[in-house]
């Protein structure tokens, strides 16, 4: 989503500037853009690598944050500020709420490796390569034009989504809503096979 | 005015209000909270009306030894605090006061997003400091923390894409330049859910669960003594002066007021503040705790319901006048 939104908003606005840049002099924003990076791969690194449970946790959130601010220097300031909310404000927040609810340890955890290192390794450099292959092959050598009007901004984002790629984000609704319920359904039987066997009916807390 | 002078003396001016705000809020907590309850309060530091007693108490808090737990997470445990206030200092940025550009820190395109997604990262240090403290009671808070933001953090946004529905845009700017005074009687539910959730998200009274002092012990501060204590009750009231500043320009309409000269407009949204965050601390003293399962039901079968609704009649009503 991010990507296609990017990719049509790049399309209308920058075609003209790639001939003005090279490799061998990069800007500052382009020199920020690479330091973001290896950092934010770095804390990926580390947050797959660790053997600390919520050290991983926080790594992520150190992850995603660089994101967040890859997206800004792409321009896509709508999207770096969801990213925010969305992962570092809720998804980790509710990882963290998991990892206390299992009371992880203060300290390395010696079983937290699963064993399937090397089939998580394939399949994270297969998704990485694809990634690579779609993204390079999509973009080439279009450049922000970063004088001109904000290529990322809410409303240029809001009019690709809606006029050019409103198929796929009703798709990806659908299958949030199809996800949500089965959530539901999932917790109702837990509670109905809990609760079957002539036990006490629930009582308020007092 | 050049460019570098301009955003040094913004800046500079939103941190003397980062540090100043928070304080005048806290000593009118404690006069207000007195006076409620047929005490004085503070009356001996700095002479008139204990105005220093803040101060003092700051004094006090960098005079206290720094400890950390031998069984904590040491990096987390001293990280934590900064997680917990610094946010709260990004979003002031982004908080106009007045009209046109030059009574707001930072211009920002998506405004509303970046300011629940900044004030969500706060949360983030209560969390880490509950887990690092390696204290069963801080454990709790942090436990009852996550999930007392889990369940308001939906309401607020609702609320906030209400208001953003009925003006056309997400820039909080943008947002106080469309409001009309008929704005009130309609958002009127959306504000009241979103100062109710922002409260929750801050932990005030009637929704300190996660910090009940009489039962765990100030949860996930437990153990934390100190300048770094006093940084985690900085944060508190700094999200009071965030919270309120926010509801202000969302719901009441910010520097628009019945009457007042062009330029005033600042006044007004102090004055709005100064009123909601009077409001904050009148709850602290009226209202007893809720339990877990209170605050639970609260929001889920209530306030999200209620934002559920404002966004429908906020969209029929702008179809209406379109």
């Amino acid at each position: 989503m991010t990507l296609a939104a990017a990719a049509a908003t790049a399309h209308a606005t920058t075609t003209s500037a790639a001939e003005a840049h090279g490799f061998l002099s990069p800007t500052g924003v382009e020199i920020a853009f690479l330091l973001v990076g290896l950092v934010t791969f770095g804390a990926a690194l580390v947050t797959v690598t660790t053997r600390q449970l919520v050290h991983a946790a926080l790594w992520l959130v150190v992850t995603l944050g660089g994101l967040a601010i890859e997206y800004l220097l792409l321009t896509a300031e709508f999207i770096a500020w969801v990213q925010v909310l969305i992962y570092v404000g809720s998804v980790v927040v509710l990882l963290l709420f998991g990892l206390m609810l299992t009371k992880a340890p203060i300290g390395r955890s010696p079983d937290a490796d699963s064993g399937n290192r090397w089939a998580a390794l394939t399949v994270a450099v297969a998704a990485a390569a694809t990634l690579i292959w779609v993204v390079v092959d999509a973009f080439r050598t279009t450049w922000i034009d970063l004088d001109g009007p904000a290529a990322g901004s809410t409303k240029a984002t809001g009019e690709s989504l809606f006029q050019n790629w409103v198929l796929p984000f009703e798709g990806l609704s659908v299958l949030l809503l199809a996800a949500l319920v089965g959530a539901i359904v999932l917790s109702r039987q837990a509670k109905a096979t809990a609760t079957e066997p002539g036990a006490p009916s629930e009582r308020e807390p007092r | 005015m050049n460019d570098a002078l301009d955003v040094t003396l913004r800046l500079l001016i939103v941190f003397v209000v980062f540090l100043t705000f928070p304080l005048i809020i806290g000593q009118t907590e404690h006069k207000v909270m007195a006076h409620m309850q047929g005490r004085l309060g503070p009356m001996y530091a700095g002479g008139f009306h204990g105005w220093a007693q803040l101060v003092a108490d700051g004094v006090k808090f960098a005079q206290k030894e720094d400890v950390v737990p031998a069984g904590a997470d040491r990096r987390i445990f001293q990280l934590a605090p900064a997680v917990a206030l610094l946010p709260y200092l990004l979003v002031l940025l982004a908080i106009p006061i007045g009209p046109g550009e030059g009574a707001v820190g930072e211009v920002i395109d998506a405004g509303i997003f970046f300011v629940l997604a900044v004030m969500g990262v706060g949360v983030l240090g209560s969390l880490m400091a509950g887990w690092a403290s390696a204290n069963k009671f801080s454990l709790l808070g942090g436990l009852r923390t996550a999930a007392q933001l889990l369940a308001y953090e939906l309401p607020m946004l609702l609320t906030a894409a209400s208001v953003a529905m009925a003006a056309g845009t997400v820039s909080l700017p943008g947002i106080v330049d469309a409001f009309e005074w008929w704005w009130l009687p309609w958002q009127i539910v959306g504000a009241i859910v979103f100062f109710v959730a922002g409260l929750a998200e801050l932990q005030r009274p009637p929704f300190d669960m996660p910090v009940a002092d009489s039962e765990i012990i100030f949860g996930a501060y437990t153990e934390y003594t100190g300048l770094r204590f006093a940084l985690f009750l900085l944060a508190e009231y700094a999200g009071i002066v965030v919270l309120c500043g926010l509801t202000t320009v969302l719901f009441l309409g910010g520097w628009h007021g019945p009457w007042g000269a062009e330029g005033l407009g600042w006044v007004w949204t102090l004055l709005k503040t100064a009123v909601l965050a009077f409001i904050v601390i009148w709850l602290r003293v009226t209202y007893p705790r809720l339990r877990e399962d209170q605050l639970q039901k609260l929001s889920w079968t209530l306030l999200v319901p209620l934002s559920l609704a404002q966004i429908a009649l906020t969209g029929v009503v702008k179809v209406v006048i379109q």
